[in-house]
Parts: structure tokens; sequence; C-alpha cells
């Protein structure tokens, strides 16, 4: 039995954030839209209409090659992609060929907590198809429809190096490169709407030369990527064992056997007659524009990752967590400005902010939690205002209504109890139960004295004075001596 | 009124009689009407007839006549059919787009009506302006009014044919390889293509976008002027269209400017194949020029016969792909079929003409992937060489004079069986396009009762040298303006 190397590069395209298309002034905004809604002469290629280019598509997909330390020609070109299909009204893609926005480049994330690097072959810009209908009221049976709302959403085109050595890597490269474009506002990296799609090829070889190439599509998650391509590894390797022919062809992941399969009959080499578009001038870039995008650029998602295990002394994994959304990333940090404990705000970001988000289905900057409420709660947990316990109900609360940490305790009636004769009874009563930790505390533990205040909040339900406690359990453990 | 009196309008004209009262936009665009229908019979320079909106649009005018007359106003103007118009056919000369109406104004007719314009009709072509004599429209041919038995060149041909028999006091035609020039050439009319760039191809239906050009038709130089001034200028839904203003009259030269100009006369453009009778007619115009103390010098064009070459190459293959679109999917035609591929293939089948089919083919061949290099990015290449030697050229002269065609409007019927010999007749029209650069052609005289076209190239948005020029040799030659058509009217 040999060993066999798996060598993966990615083509991902992604949707650009523009209000207006590609060529026209129609809307992108075309999720759950009436069918051809938002079309005009342009997108819908009708006779005699011209595309004239959105500039902000430029700028968008200059971002996202900056990003991708991508060189940037100084003259790009549009060429048109010929082919057939009722999705593509002009019988041609406008996209980019040989002179594309950003060549080489490359890609840094971690996988499996090591640091890997993946080289960029190129970043291109080109416009979407349509959609087909199958079926829908208004359609006749056993006809099918065009829906060209999509038609000419522009769209940018990573593509990578053969460089990923594993389904793992290829779903971390991926991850990170969803990252840097919604980090960047290039696009909402949104895979199961369609706005990030990925389609991966991938060989096995035993030898020093690369094995036959097999391209896998239709992935629209994470996890299918990585299903897929462990599931094509799997695939290749037992045919190679067998001493069998893997055919290089197109392979669709479907999603609910949980296979891979050939997409038979579309393997006809096409020749799409790539020529310049005639009706595109060439497009300069100029230098000034790129240094303006350079030093607009954000800090990318890798930077932050590594300043967080730094600056705040995260762990890889934690400083993971928190910068793979860049919203939740600006949320712990905007905390941090009001409560310095930068672990103990990952701690509560990662676990129960993250539970009420995935509760009431939102983002957080939907939620209704603002990142000073949460330092003046975490504020209140530190100082033993209140238990961690009740502190994690009032957030649920503040999740719920918006209301503010001190706003739910007075509502709830979470009043403190300030009054020194009745925590001296309680205190005693607690003194009585544990003997023990009497007898720690008088012979020089201080800890002792941190679990007895814990069972007087325990008794009181969190609603004793953290301060007065302690000074109420000192005073009557010295009457104790 | 009657039409004959029009014979030698220009728009300043019109407007005079406007402003007297003479008659009305409403009364002018009847006498059109009227026209045509005795005409069209015989020359059948019409597809669609807009008589109605016509007359309604006329009648809104004769009703509230502005005090100061904008440019067109109260005009009527004939449109060749490959320009959408909203509301009515745009059909390339096409079985393909037989049932097609645009839901837009192309930016020409836009500006056309903004400027008073009134849309008379829209006028014969070859399908999707593939030809040189109006023989492959799907809708039968245009003849020419000079001679029924001839063409009256192409594609143009419905909008020049119009012009010349006075059915349209004006026209628009496309010129790809020489559509206007053509065409005017073989219907003795004036046909301008301008640079490319100059006017906005925005919903002009595409052949061959780096070389198409919208070009005004008119009767005499004067009113082409007007009409470019009108259609012409930046517009920002075509991205070929050059971010000038609008071409302005005070572009042209005074006459005694004119008079300073050097003429070049390119040897590649007398060859011994071009009829003997064009040859003298414009050796006769440089003369009459010469005698105004115009310098005329021969030069040379050393890639001229590269041309044709190079432009049966880029032209098909741009098209091959602009007409990719009619798919009977959308709009237009289909003819179902037993599948997808099936319904594409009888819809293309049955909807194009066999000159479109012809040049689909070629074009998709230059294109196809082991041949790009080889056809595409050399006529690329060829088509470099070609500007570069009118930019050598025009270093030294301000223009150049040729003839429009190598031979006189042919006989229908002739040419369609040897699309090269068809080619042929655009030889000296087909560089100046491949170089983007304007070009004019106007009558030079006639020949046995056939006119003859005389060609000025200018530099890249010399337009008005071009047409001071063409003014100055206008006058110098006062030749009388066509109107042959007319059943009694035997003119020679």
């Amino acid at each position: 039995m040999s060993d066999f190397t798996t060598t993966i590069g990615l083509e991902v395209h992604c949707q650009l954030l523009t209000q207006a298309k590609m060529f026209c002034h129609c809307s992108t905004d075309y999720i759950g839209k009436e069918p051809n809604t938002l079309v005009c002469p342009v997108c819908l290629g009708l006779p005699g209409s011209l595309p004239v280019l959105n500039q902000k598509v430029v700028e968008l997909a200059l971002r996202a090659a900056l990003a991708l330390h991508s060189q940037i020609l100084p003259q790009c070109v549009f060429h048109r992609k010929n082919y057939f299909y009722p999705d593509l009204p002009k019988g041609y893609q406008i996209s980019q060929y040989d002179l594309p926005i950003g060549v080489g480049g490359f890609l840094e994330f971690y996988s499996q907590g090591v640091k890997k690097r993946v080289r960029i072959r190129r970043v291109h810009i080109e416009e979407d198809a349509g959609k087909l209908i199958h079926e829908g009221v208004s359609l006749p049976p056993g006809t099918s429809g065009v829906d060209c709302n999509r038609c000419g959403i522009p769209l940018a085109e990573m593509v990578t190096e053969p460089d990923l050595s594993s389904p793992e890597e290829a779903r971390d490269c991926l991850m990170m490169l969803r990252n840097i474009v919604c980090y960047l506002g290039v696009s909402d990296g949104n895979m199961e709407e369609g706005s990030l799609r990925c389609d991966a090829n991938i060989s096995l070889s035993s030898s020093s030369l690369l094995g036959v190439k097999v391209e896998v599509k239709n992935m629209n998650s994470f996890r299918a990527v990585y299903r897929a391509l462990s599931y094509e590894v799997e695939r290749q390797k037992k045919l190679l064992e067998e001493g069998k022919p893997i055919f290089q062809e197109t392979r669709h992941w479907d999603e609910a056997k949980e296979i891979t399969v050939s997409a038979r009959g579309k393997e006809e080499a096409e020749d799409y007659r790539y020529f310049p578009d005639p009706d595109l001038l060439p497009f300069s870039i100029k230098e000034e524009m790129i240094e303006e995008i350079k030093s607009e650029l954000l800090e990318l998602p890798l930077e932050r990752e590594e300043r967080f295990m730094t600056e705040y002394e995260l762990s890889q994994g934690e400083a993971e967590i928190l910068v793979q959304d860049k919203e939740i990333a600006d949320f712990f940090e905007d905390t941090l400005r009001d409560f310095d404990e930068p672990r103990m705000v990952c701690n509560w970001i990662t676990t129960e902010v993250f539970k009420n988000l995935r509760e009431l289905g939102a983002t957080i900057s939907q939620a209704k939690i603002t990142p000073a409420h949460l330092a003046e709660l975490l504020k209140m947990v530190a100082k033993k205002e209140i238990s961690g316990t009740i502190a994690k109900s009032v957030l649920e609360e503040m999740f719920a209504t918006g209301a503010r940490a001190r706003e739910v305790i007075a509502r709830r009636g979470i009043s403190f109890i300030t009054d020194e004769k009745e925590l001296e009874n309680i205190a005693r009563d607690v003194i009585e139960r544990n003997p023990q930790s009497v007898a720690d505390y008088l012979s020089g533990k201080e800890k002792a004295l941190q679990f007895l205040i814990g069972q007087v909040m325990k008794e009181t339900r969190g609603q004793a004075d953290p301060e007065l406690t302690r000074n109420v359990l000192i005073k009557v453990l010295s009457s104790e001596e | 009124m009657k039409i004959e009196e029009f014979r030698d309008f220009t728009i300043a004209d019109y407007h005079h009689l406007f402003k007297e009262k003479k008659i009305s936009p409403l009364e002018l665009v009847n006498l059109f009407l009227e026209r045509i229908k005795r005409e069209e019979d015989r020359i059948h320079a019409f597809l669609f007839v807009n008589e109605e909106e016509a007359k309604s649009e006329a009648q809104k005018k004769a009703e509230n006549p502005p005090d100061e007359f904008p440019p067109l106003w109260g005009i009527p103007i004939a449109i060749k059919d490959n320009i959408c118009t909203r509301g009515i056919p745009t059909t390339c000369g096409s079985k393909i787009l037989e049932n097609f109406t645009p839901p837009y104004d192309a930016t020409v007719i836009e500006r056309l009506k903004k400027a008073g314009a009134i849309i008379l009709g829209k006028t014969n072509m070859d399908e999707f302006a593939m030809g040189s004599s109006t023989e492959n429209s799907a809708f039968g041919p245009t003849y020419n009014p000079f001679d029924r038995r001839r063409v009256p060149g192409g594609s143009s041909g419905g909008s020049a044919a119009s012009v010349c028999s006075l059915e349209a006091p004006l026209a628009l035609g496309s010129d790809t390889g020489g559509s206007v020039r053509q065409p005017a050439a073989f219907c003795g009319v004036v046909g301008l293509r301008p640079t490319y760039g100059r006017i906005s191809r925005y919903g002009v239906v595409s052949f061959a976008s780096s070389l198409d050009q919208i070009g005004p038709i008119a009767r005499n130089v004067e009113d082409i002027i007007t009409l470019l001034e009108v259609v012409s200028g930046k517009d920002n839904r075509d991205s070929t269209c050059a971010p000038y203003p609008p071409f302005g009259k005070s572009e042209i030269p005074a006459p005694e400017e004119i008079r300073k100009i050097k003429v070049g006369v390119p040897r590649e453009y007398f060859p011994s194949g071009l009829e003997k009778a064009i040859g003298e007619k414009i050796q006769e115009a440089l003369e009459k020029l010469r005698g105004e103390g115009i310098e005329i010098v021969e030069v040379s064009l050393p890639h001229t016969d590269y041309a044709l070459e190079s432009y049966y190459i880029v032209a098909p293959a741009e098209a091959s792909s602009n007409l990719a679109r009619y798919d009977g999917v959308m709009y237009g035609l289909r003819v179902e079929g037993d599948n997808l591929q099936d319904m594409y293939f009888k819809t293309r089948t049955l909807g194009f003409g066999k000159e479109v089919k012809r040049r689909i083919i070629l074009g998709t061949y230059c294109l196809s992937s082991g041949y790009y290099d080889e056809y595409y990015l050399k006529g690329m290449k060829v088509r470099t060489l070609i500007k570069q030697d009118f930019e050598e050229v025009l270093k030294n002269c301000d223009l150049l004079i040729t003839p429009t065609t190598p031979s006189f409007p042919f006989f229908l019927g002739k040419e369609v069986k040897d699309p090269y010999e068809m080619y042929l007749n655009d030889v000296f029209t087909i560089p100046s396009a491949m170089a983007g650069l304007p070009s004019v052609s106007l009558n030079c005289g006639y020949k046995e009762g056939l006119p003859v076209g005389l060609q000025i190239i200018g530099g890249p948005f010399e337009e008005g040298k071009l047409l001071g020029l063409a003014l100055f040799l206008e006058k110098l030659l006062a030749l009388p303006s066509p109107f042959p058509g007319f059943k009694e009217d035997n003119n020679e």
C-alpha cells in the first residue's frame, strides 16, 4: 500500500457588494424578488443595448486582489466568453481572460493550528448569468422559465494554485478567503444564498508527478467542501489502489447522498471563443487608485488573529473564533475599551453571547446588545456585584429587550442586600454549617473566605452585596476566634 | 405646395416655409406620406411607414409652434431598421426579428425627437447590415430610384433610396464597412460616416461593434451638418462613444481657409479595375479644386490591399458573437424543437438568411481556439497597419479624396451569386472604416443617368474640415439634386 499526496486548488466566485449591477443601473438586491423585475434592456441583452462598466465593481475587486497580494496589471481587458444557454441572454458572458485585474499573490491561513500559505493564480471580474426556473405557478407544466434578475450581477473569481494538500486545508483556506472578502466589504460571503461559490480541482498521486485532475462542483457550504473533497480522496485512493484509471471530469457533490456524481455528457471540451469585448474599452487602473485602496485596506483577518494572540494573550483557537466574524471581533475589541479583561470577555462572547445569538438566529449587529452594555454587565460580575449565574440570565434578557444590566436587575427586583444586620444573620448561618472552611480560614487560608462568600451568595440567590458580604464575614469570623 | 418644389431644399428652407406659414408640419408630413404611397411599389425603401404617429406628432407641432425652432423641428426623417425605435418594429431586415418591437429608443432617436424631428418610417436594409445591395433583406430588395433594374447599394439601401426619391428629406443609416457611403454614392446623395465614437451606438443593433457607426444621409451637405450636430456627442450609455461635445457648425472652416488645404489622392484607389467613367469624374472634380487653388498631391496607402481581407475577419468575428443572442429564447422568432439544441438549431436556421449565416460561420471559425492567432489576431494587427498608413499620410495632407465605389450600381441578382464580388464593392470604403476615420460620399457627376460618388476622408474628429471641403465642392460642382422616381420624370 502506497502513500498518496493530495493536491487541491480552489476556484472561488463571490458576488461583489454593489448597489447596481455590473453594466447597468438595475439593483443587485434580487433575493426573494419576483422573476424578471430587476431588469432593463442592458442586462436583458436586448438588441442595441450596450454595457457600461460600474466603477464600484473595479474598486471592490481591486480590494480583494490587493488583499491577496496580487499584482495589478496596468491595463485590464474584458473578454467575451461565448456559449449558448437560456440563462445567458447575450449568448456570451462578459468576463476576463488573459488580462485580468489581478495576477499572482498568496493567501495565508491557519489549518489545524499550523500556518499555511496558498499561492493565488488570478483574480478576475465577470458578470453572473440568470437562473432557470423549472416550476412555478405561471409556468405551464413541462416548461421552464428564465429569471434574469441575477443577469449582470458582478462577480469576482479568485483562483488558487494547487497548493492545498487536504480537504481540511481546502476548507480552512476557503474560510479565510470568505473572511477576507467579508472583512473588506467586498462580498457578504453567504454560501447558502450563493453569493460565495466554490469549485475545487483535486488529484491524488503516489509520485512527484501530479495525478489526474477532477473538478468538483456544487458545494454550498464549508462542510460540503470538506465532505465532498474527503469523499473524493477516498474514491480516488480506492481506484488507484485497485489500479483503475481516474478520468479527468467534472463531478457534482450530492449533498443528500454525500457522494460526488460524474457530470456526464458535459465533457466535450467547449470552445468559448474568447475575444476582447469591442463594446468595452480596455480599462487602466491608476497607481493612485491602487495606493488609495491599499491605504484603506483594513487589518486583514490573519493579521488581526495574530495580534489578538500577542496583544490579548489568547490562544490561536480563541483568536480564530473571534476573528472569523469581523463584527464579533469588532464587538470584542469594543467591549475591551470599557472592560479590559480580554480572556473573560472572550469566554463570555464565545459561550454566552454565541448561545444567545444562536437562539435568536441573529448576527451580532442585529442583536440589541451593545459592547458597552456587555462591559457593564461583566464589570458587575468581576466585582462580584452579581453572580455569574444571575449575569447569564440578565444577559438573556438584555438580548431580548435591549435593556441595560442595571435596568434588568432593578425590574426583576434583584436588589443587593445592603442591610448589614440581615447579612450578618445569613453569614452566621453559613459559618455554622461550614466549620471546616471556618477552620481553614482561621489557619490562614484566604481561599476559604471566597468559598464562604460564595455560600452567602448562593443563600441570597446572588443578591448580596459582595463587598459588604466580605466585610460582614470577616467581622463575624474574627469574633469566632 | 408640391413635393417637387423641395428638390433643392435644406432644413433651413423648410423652416422658412413654416415661419411664413406657407406650410404646416402636418401638411409637410402628408406630402411625404403621399410621395411614399406613390413611389413605394417601385422603390420599396421602407419596411414600416410610421403614418399614424408621424401625423399625430406633426399635428401636435402644428398646434404649438415654438418661437424658436429646434434644429429639426417638424422635419420628417427615415430611420434604418437596425436603429431601435420605441413602439415601432425594428427588424434589421431579418426574419428572426420580424416581430420585434423595442421597448426603448436609441440615443440618436431620443436626440432626433428632442430636436423636433418626426420619424417617418423604418427603411429597408441588408439583413443585419451585411451586404452592399439591400438584396439580403428578408423582406425583398430595394430598387435604385435611378434605374429599377439596379441595386441602391447597401446595407443602408432603403435610407439612401428614400432620400434620393424624396420620399424623405433626411435619413439615418449605419456604416460598418461602407454601408452609408456606398448606397449614398449609388443613389446620388450625401452620406457621412463620422469618426468612430462621434455618435452613440446605444440602440443600434450591433453587427461589428468596433466598426459600426451611425451616419446621416441627406440631399445636401448642409443638412448632413445639421443632422450631425443633433445626433453626435458623448453618451454615458455607450463606453465607446467619445467624451466630446456634439459637433458644431463653428468647426467648419471658412471657404478661404478651405482653399489653403492640401488634398492627398491615394494611388491605390485608382486600380486598373476601376470603372473608367468613375475615374474620370473624380479627376474632373480634382481639377476643379485645383482651379480654386487647392493643392492636390498623390499619396500612397500601402496596406490598402489587405483592408478587405482583414475586414472580413474582424467584422464577421464580432458579428458571430453579437448575433448569438438571437436564439429564440427571449424575443424574436422561435421555432419549437424536440429539445433546447433543436430549438436553437431550427430557429437560427430559419431565422437567418444566407449571407448572415455565411458570416457567422466565418467569424466563429476565426475565433475558434487554434485559429484565433492566425486569423482574428492577425486581422487586428493588419488593422493597426491600415490605421498607421492613414496617420502617416495625414501628417502631410489635410484630407484625402478617392472614388467611393469602384463601379456603378450593379444589376439586381448579379452579385448575390458571388459574395466575394459583392465584397469588392466596399474596397474603397472599408479602409477608413477600419481606421475609424470620418469619410463622406457626395455626388460628383452623372454618367449615363447614374451618379458617381466621390469620397473625402479626414483625420479623427476632423469632420469640420471634411464637411468644409464637401460644402465647398458641392457648391463648385453645382450639380442638380437627384429627383428620380416620378413616373413621368425621365431624368436623363
